[in-house]
């Protein structure tokens, strides 16, 4: 009996040993590297644990501290941390201006070929959209783009006999006959500030043109120019179809109002098309471009890029964030993007599988620079700041399109030579 | 006896070093590094170079930023003249009601004091519903009442919006003077009350003649505290209408423009702590002169003790 009990008391003691000796040993082989990721899209949580989940897989000593942050403070929450020697491994940064002021401080890691060669995956639209302009060195990766539109309910809009208009004259004639019909034709409003950009940019680029784009990068024209002048004149037009009280409809009513079916048609972008789904589901949504100027021109569509995935400048593991944002570079991660999040990954590549989205990406063919967005949101006052406050002037009609044209001129003439007037 | 009194000195040296560290680290070092902000440039996030008094000259006389920061203080001149005139004066008028004692004066002073203590983000995120032109109650029950065209997009107008974020911070502030001058009657003696009366003072010159000369300590403390708030208003209009002081400026006040600077906006607004900081220190100043100067003039009027 004792016997037994020795030998037994000599395997449980052997045991424990092999159990402590296991335990000891496997944080040991799995190195444990805690990457820390933080991002303003708090609501992707469970979608970016599974995107990790892929990495981890092929890399499985490390794991992932997501946090994420309301949009609003993001960006104060970012740079106190930063500003402090702190802040995330991994840091979900917003592109052109919004990238430049983190790189700029030196906070984050430039990428190069050499220590990402995945950067060859992006065209050179969306690699602009992560470099900063003055050392031309890219600080992220490019995470989606996104493309501005009209959302149209399919049913509504075939209930009330109306086909989805194709130029400025069908947009009209459609929002009058769902006006007479009691629809609200547009949801959109002005409360809320970046949608009345969003609203406007959608709307003008293709009345306007891509010639008046290349022109005003060039430096050849100004916001004054009479196709942009008259592309903003156009707007006035729509506010009879607009909900009543528009100017006072902020970004969750107007989504609301389509969202219930109560309006007929949204101004906005791709991103919203996860968000919709997400809370109506059975919604017979459809997406398309913006209308023609007439028959037959282009409808040209806004692109532009969210942001993208920054290493920290002064983060301790940084070869493993670097292998995180070249693994955040392939196909197979941007096919499992698309999938998850509903928004279109700007790698080479990508198969989108989902129809509007497909939709999307094939509208983007024929597409445009969100002109404001992308080439004057770089120093204060920026483009979008002044159009906004103009274009909400505009539309509660307490200003005229070309006051709205000289304030954004003339804001950006302060720092932009090629604004100013002799 | 000279040793007990140095010791009684280190004593006292000694109970008042916490705090004094406490201030100094959090009040005062913050203060002086937002002056020291000021004078530089800001590489992104990073402080550059010295700029001496630049980063002043570009809020006060850059365009844009001069004719913002004048929009943004003018606008809370008008909330501060507007706050003592609805706000503080409906709350002089209902302390001078409380005053009475009439039936039901208890139930009124806590349901008038309510609001007070509810969270500003909660009554402004309430009243942002209730001024919604589409869905909200306001518009809904002027309609209703057949009053269709008073319906107004309260928020989405120039002419509006302001008003309307004020009067909702006057029902949220309300009870407050109204509880301090009411305090302050209360201090008045009866006699002096019953003399007045036996003249044959009515309602009115007794307010005007006896009870509002003798509030003045409570007026002193309300005007300086609106005062104070309505240059750091922040909250309300930052629920309300946003980062942007939608529409197009017209509800932009010192503190929202302030944030706006200082952190950017998904408007597209970059940060700048330079411009910021020089925003900070003019509004500082101002506050404190201000506030210094009105007290002096306000204590004038108080009656000695």
């Amino acid at each position: 009996m004792t016997h037994t009990i020795n030998r037994r008391t000599a395997l449980t003691a052997l045991g424990a040993a092999g159990a402590a000796l296991a335990t000891g040993i496997r944080p040991a082989a799995a190195q444990s590297t805690e990457l820390s990721f933080w991002t303003w899209r708090q609501e992707d949580r469970t979608q970016y644990a599974e995107l990790f989940g892929m990495f981890t897989r092929d890399n499985p000593g490390i794991r992932f501290a997501f946090q994420g942050f309301e949009p609003q403070n993001y960006g104060t929450a970012l740079s106190t941390a930063l500003a402090a020697g702190r802040g995330p491994d991994v840091i979900h940064i917003r592109a052109y201006g919004g990238l430049e002021q983190f790189s700029k401080a030196g906070y984050l890691e430039p990428l190069s070929p050499q220590t990402v060669p995945e950067l060859a995956n992006y065209t050179p639209s969306a690699l602009a959209s992560v470099t900063d302009r003055s050392d031309r060195k890219p600080y992220a990766v490019p995470f989606a783009s996104q493309t501005l539109g009209i959302f149209y309910n399919r049913d509504v809009l075939s209930r009330n006999g109306v086909q989805p208009p194709e130029t400025w004259d069908q947009l009209i004639a459609a929002c009058k006959a769902l006006k007479d019909k009691g629809v609200i034709p547009l949801a959109n409003g002005m409360a809320t500030a970046f949608m009345a950009e969003i609203f406007t940019a959608a709307l003008t680029l293709p009345l306007h043109g891509k010639a008046f784009n290349d022109d005003l990068v060039a430096g050849k024209a100004t916001f004054e120019d009479p196709r942009y002048v008259g592309a903003l004149a156009k707007l006035l037009e729509l506010r009879e179809y607009m909900p009543p009280g528009f100017t006072g409809i902020d970004y969750p009513t107007m989504q609301q109002l389509f969202l219930s079916g109560r309006a007929a048609m949204f101004v906005g972008g791709s991103f919203e098309i996860a968000n919709f789904r997400r809370q109506n589901a059975n919604l017979p949504m459809e997406f398309m471009a913006p209308p023609a100027p007439t028959a037959g021109a282009p409808r040209l569509v806004p692109v532009f890029y969210d942001g993208g995935y920054a290493v920290n400048a002064k983060s301790d593991k940084k070869e493993a964030a670097l292998k995180l944002i070249r693994f955040f570079s392939t196909p197979a991660f941007g096919n499992k993007f698309t999938e998850l999040l509903g928004n279109i990954s700007p790698i080479a590549g990508v198969r989108i599988a989902d129809p509007m989205l497909a939709r999307v990406a094939e509208l983007n063919k024929t597409s445009g620079d969100h002109i404001t967005l992308v080439h004057f949101r770089y120093q204060s006052p920026t483009g979008s700041e002044l159009l906004t406050a103009g274009v909400q002037k505009l539309m509660g009609g307490s200003a005229t399109p070309a006051q709205v044209a000289k304030e954004v001129t003339d804001g950006i003439a302060t720092y932009h030579a090629p604004f100013r007037r002799g | 006896m000279l040793q007990n009194d140095l010791g009684r000195k280190l004593w006292i040296a000694a109970l008042l070093a916490p705090a004094l560290v406490i201030v100094l680290l959090f009040v005062i070092v913050p203060i002086a590094s937002a002056f020291l902000y000021a004078f530089y440039s800001w590489r992104g996030l990073a402080r550059a170079d010295f700029i001496g008094l630049e980063n002043f000259r570009l809020v006060l006389f850059g365009e844009p930023f001069g004719t913002w920061t004048f929009n943004a203080l003018r606008n809370n001149l008008i909330v501060f003249t507007s706050l003592m005139v609805v706000q503080n004066g409906t709350a002089f008028l209902i302390a001078f009601v409380l005053l009475k004692s009439l039936p039901g004066h208890r139930f009124h002073q806590v349901a008038i004091f309510l609001p007070v203590i509810l969270s500003s983000v909660i009554v402004g995120a309430m009243w942002k519903l209730f001024l919604n032109p589409f869905f909200g109650l306001v518009n809904q029950g002027l309609i209703a009442v057949g009053l269709q065209s008073w319906a107004q997009p309260w928020l989405g107008q120039p002419q509006t919006a302001l008003g309307s974020i004020i009067f909702v911070n006057a029902w949220h502030w309300v009870g407050f003077p109204a509880l301090l001058f009411l305090a302050g009657m209360q201090r008045i003696s009866k006699d002096v009350i019953d003399a007045a009366r036996l003249d044959g003072a009515g309602d009115m010159a007794l307010m005007r003649h006896v009870i509002w000369p003798l509030v003045a300590p409570a007026t002193t403390v309300v005007v300086i505290l609106t005062f104070i708030g309505s240059m750091n208003w922040f909250e309300m209009p930052f629920v309300m209408a946003g980062i942007d002081g939608t529409p197009a400026g017209a509800t932009d006040v010192l503190g929202l423009y302030f944030y706006r600077t200082a952190f950017g906006s998904a408007t597209g607004g970059l940060q700048d702590f330079g411009r910021a900081s020089a925003l900070a220190v003019l509004m500082f100043l101002v506050i404190a002169i201000v506030s210094v100067f009105w007290t002096r003039a306000l204590r004038r009027r108080e009656l000695p003790e």
